[in-house]
């Protein structure tokens, strides 16, 4: 379940995070993209810890909405829109729900509305979609997230700059898919999935 | 006028010189310009798009772009605006200079629509 503490706890450890890969981030970005995801994470994750403690969101809807205005606001590539989407998504349905697989889906939601994207093109969606089926089935470890991201090395890219790439797209790891596993990782270490 | 364009790009120079192509032939035709980061790297700013939308005096915009993820600050913006925004995913210098060109004349909207629907490539 996501608590004002946790959620607090998780960005902050996704921030860190981001800043310890933010040149590996970048390096993948490179090879299939314009290189700059590890760099536009950072400048977004360094702007939503600002707004949190500017702003101190005491729930968890509030909490998701200052994550989404600084993601949108300063991310600049096409994370900002996707990650900033999906935090928004997650603000409204945690007005209304605590179950934390129907609020990350329905963050999962708003990012393939924003890409138009969907399962096995090569995104963010194939680290987001698998995560949130093993959260639900009550068992997903760090190895599953990593064996995620390796999954998105045979696919094609068919969304985003990759694409250009069409089948050259293919032997290297998706740059979003890569962040979220970092998210997903923030998330149970602060405790979201604990029962 | 009522109608305007606005040119979102990655690329501040891009978004300028698509401008100065378009005023050739668009005098009159209000273009506002998103284009870049403010610190001038690459990329496209949400905040700016929204900036130039409603700072643009036309009620109705057309709305040109580079690349995927400008297109989706460009939806955000106008999903915030309460103006009316037609984005287009078409080619960005020949729409945008065409669309400046028919709305100079004060050509029909559908006119407009059939010749920009031509031009669609992504």
């Amino acid at each position: 379940m996501f608590t004002t503490e946790n959620l607090t706890k998780s960005f902050y450890l996704f921030h860190e995070k981001i800043e310890q890969q933010k040149n590996q981030l970048s390096e993948l970005d490179q090879a299939i993209g314009d290189g700059d995801h590890g760099n536009n994470m950072s400048r977004g994750m360094t702007a939503v810890i600002q707004g949190i403690e500017e702003k101190q969101p005491e729930t968890v809807p509030e909490l998701f909405k200052v994550a989404a205005m600084n993601l949108i606001s300063k991310v600049g590539g096409a994370s900002g829109p996707l990650y900033g989407t999906a935090m928004l998504q997650m603000s409204k349905a945690s007005q209304t729900t605590e179950d934390t697989c129907q609020i990350l889906t329905e963050g999962l939601a708003g990012i393939k509305n924003r890409g138009k994207s969907s399962e096995d093109e090569k995104t963010m969606i194939d680290l987001w979609f698998p995560a949130i089926e093993k959260i639900r089935q009550g068992e997903l470890t760090k190895k599953d997230l990593v064996a995620f991201v390796e999954r998105t090395k045979d696919m094609e890219a068919k969304k985003g700059r990759a694409s250009y790439l069409g089948e050259r797209s293919i032997g290297h790891i998706d740059p979003g898919a890569a962040s979220s596993q970092l998210l997903f990782e923030s998330f149970m270490e602060a405790g979201v999935f604990d029962e | 006028m009522s109608k305007g364009i606005i040119i979102v790009s990655h690329i501040h120079e891009v978004g300028i010189g698509v401008k100065r192509l378009m005023e050739e032939a668009a005098k009159d035709v209000p273009i506002a310009v998103a284009a870049g980061l403010e610190d001038g790297e690459v990329g496209t700013s949400f905040d700016a798009i929204l900036e130039a939308i409603e700072a643009l005096p036309a009620e109705t915009i057309y709305a040109f772009y580079d690349l995927g993820s400008a297109k989706m600050n460009l939806e955000m913006a106008s999903e915030m605006s309460e103006k009316t925004i037609h984005i287009f995913d078409t080619a960005l210098v020949e729409s945008a200079y065409t669309a400046a060109t028919l709305l100079q004349i004060d050509a029909e909207e559908s006119v407009i629509f059939e010749q920009l629907a031509a031009l669609k490539i992504k």
